[in-house]
């Protein structure tokens, strides 16, 4: 018995904080669909009206009304909203005339690998460059980190894409254009992931892969490149704090190699808080990619929502805010849990 | 003259014997700080050009930036265009210089209705506690947690595009991180002496807010704000690539980009030139909200 409680013990006092964590978390998510219910009830569109057309008699729109429920209270409706997301029903585009849910389940996919891509070049660019940035302290690297840092924040995404359109594909030729994949292979890759790369891997179709690769390079390394900046800027920091440490200076002198210094004992207490970072970063690339997308006419998610935005299609731009917020939340509090579970000093 | 210059002991004198000539010195000290950072100096810099740019925009541009001419429809950069012209024969350069008012309008507007809105909703949080700072940290932590740009976008879907619709969506998604700062900095003053003092001296809430607690909050919101600054700009910008912001003839810098959007890889010029006006500025926010951080708040330098 009193085994058993020293083992539940340490489980329920970690438990209740994590039922909270989960509660902010399912409230985060109601929010969300709060902020896109109400949206919806702002837009000066006459719902009855979309659906019915204008040349609806009194009757077929006075019946429509009532079907569709537009005098319930707010609360039904809201109810009604909730349940209906939950069920996958984000009503249906009238610009493609298909469900919203078919629709984002098409187009998430081109997202997904280009925000991916980006985030691996982030990564893989940005940690070192931050590790050695903040090992030589004042050097030309630390330099470069400060004025990538700043450019992270004062270049407009979309026009980085235009620049690195006229030098690499008008006037360089080192990648492919605008698209997912060039015009003659388009579609003649069987979709099985929907990640063109490793779709045409799969199939074998070297040129196609080839093909797919020269056109996701240039919007993955721009959106890498944000990424990078923002890696590497925290990187420093926290390899900063670390090397500040007392431990640091006891093991200099005990004499430890300083390559062993900075990557066992500075950098391995830092990979937790990295995590967290890298979660947050790859969230802000899906946001990201939403301006990146319009510029290389990138067939994702932010290219459906900016389409279905000019063409006032609200219940495609709803349900796409509604799945990229949603992933955006679930990603920030996903690496936030992640990083309490596995720091022992965030555990209370 | 019977209003002499300040003199320098004056302004640092260590027992000042008016609130006037405390705040002149505490004006004075925070002055000359932040003249010692170069960088910051530069971004100051890049601002007042950006004013004085915006306030004389009729008497630099040397064209009009609405009317063209047909027959001189994109032309490279030249010594008579200095950025070329666009697809109806205007003039760029003249165009990004009337720009530099639109830009200015968007962000002081942001900041006139985000800063003051997340500032009270932060102090009232912080001072009260409870359930009140419950909700409504409740509410700011959902705000927070979305993605800015796309709740911005969606937003603009519903009022419908252009240039003050842009400023309320961005407003509307810029204000929680205010209210954040101010209620962190309020709760480390909310069980403080002089707090307790005014409230046994009858003062009401409302007075110790908008009086005590407040204005003890502003310096840390100020430094927010202007390193916020970039991304407003670069938000409402993005606003105006997608056709959501400013409409068409309006010389907005994002706009302008996206209309030479068509012609990008022949006429470059048209879309790039702009977007330099665009770094320039946001660079110039941020390298002074660096500075103005680094003097008024030494504690957030580490963060």
């Amino acid at each position: 018995m009193a085994e058993a409680r020293r083992l539940i013990a340490p489980l329920a006092s970690r438990a209740m904080p994590l039922a909270w964590i989960v509660l902010t978390i399912a409230l985060t998510f109601l929010g969300l669909l709060a902020i896109t219910f109400t949206i919806g009830r702002v837009v000066p569109i006459d719902p009855v009206l979309a659906v019915v057309g204008d040349r609806a008699s009194r009757e077929t729109y006075e019946a429509a009304r009532l079907a569709m429920g537009i005098d319930d209270p707010w609360a039904v409706q809201f109810a009604r909203y909730v349940g209906d997301v939950i069920r996958g029903d984000l009503g249906i585009s009238v610009s493609t005339g298909r469900p919203v849910t078919q629709d984002l389940a098409r187009v998430f996919p081109a997202t997904l690998e280009m925000a991916t891509l980006g985030i691996i070049i982030g990564v893989l660019i940005g940690v070192p460059m931050g590790v050695i940035a903040a090992a030589r302290q004042g050097t030309w690297i630390d330099q470069i980190i400060r004025v990538l840092a700043l450019a992270g924040y004062a270049v407009p995404a979309f026009w980085l894409g235009l620049v690195g359109l006229v030098i690499f594909y008008a006037k360089l030729r080192w990648v492919g254009g605008p698209g997912r994949i060039g015009i003659f292979l388009d579609g003649t890759v069987p979709t099985q992931t929907g990640l063109l790369l490793i779709d045409s891997l799969i199939a074998g179709d070297m040129r196609a892969f080839r093909s797919a690769f020269s056109h996701v390079v240039l919007p993955a390394t721009i959106l890498g490149f944000f990424a990078l900046a923002y890696i590497a800027r925290m990187t420093r920091s926290f390899m900063l704090e670390q090397l500040g440490q007392e431990f640091i200076t006891t093991a200099r002198v005990k004499g430890v190699p300083e390559r062993v210094i900075i990557w066992r004992h500075a950098f391995r207490p830092i990979r937790v808080q990295l995590i967290t970072v890298i979660g947050l970063s790859y969230a802000g690339l899906l946001e990201g990619s939403v301006m990146i997308e319009t510029v290389f006419s990138w067939p994702g998610i932010g290219n459906y929502l900016t389409t279905a935005l000019l063409n006032a299609d609200m219940n495609a731009v709803l349900g796409a805010t509604l799945v990229i917020g949603a992933v955006f939340v679930a990603i920030n509090r996903g690496s936030d849990l992640l990083y309490r579970v596995m720091d022992p000093r965030a555990r209370t | 003259m019977i209003l002499s210059l300040p003199s320098r002991d004056w302004l640092l004198s260590d027992d000042p014997e008016t609130r006037m000539q405390a705040r002149l010195g505490q004006a004075y000290r925070l002055a000359r700080a932040l003249m010692r950072n170069p960088l910051a100096m530069f971004g100051l810099a890049i601002i007042l050009s950006l004013l004085v740019v915006a306030a004389l925009a009729p008497w630099l541009a040397p064209y009009s930036p609405l009317d063209g001419n047909l027959q001189n429809r994109l032309r490279p950069p030249s010594s008579a265009h200095w950025m070329g012209t666009d697809e109806l024969g205007r003039d760029i350069l003249s165009r990004v210089i009337f720009g530099a008012r639109i830009t200015l309008f968007i962000v002081v507007l942001v900041a006139i209705i985000s800063a003051p809105l997340g500032l009270l909703i932060g102090a009232v949080s912080g001072y009260f506690g409870g359930w009140i700072d419950r909700i409504l940290m409740g509410l700011t932590d959902i705000f927070l947690s979305m993605p800015r740009l796309i709740l911005a976008l969606a937003f603009v879907a519903a009022l419908g595009p252009g240039i003050e619709n842009a400023v309320i969506a961005i407003a509307i998604t810029a204000w929680p991180v205010y209210a954040r700062i101010a209620r962190a900095e309020t709760l480390t003053f909310r069980n403080a002496e002089f707090i307790a003092a005014v409230q046994m001296q009858g003062a009401s809430h409302t007075r110790i807010i908008t009086r005590h607690v407040i204005p003890l909050c502003l310096s840390s919101t100020i430094v927010r704000v202007t390193l916020d600054m970039a991304g407003i700009i670069l938000t409402a910008a993005g606003l105006g690539f997608l056709g959501l912001g400013a409409q068409p003839p309006l010389p907005e810098w994002g706009a302008m980009i996206s209309r030479g959007r068509a012609f990008i890889l022949d006429q470059w010029w048209v879309a790039t030139m702009p977007g330099f006006a665009i770094v320039i500025v946001s660079l110039g926010f941020c390298l002074f909200g660096d500075g103005l951080r680094d003097v008024l708040d030494p504690k957030g330098k580490s963060k």
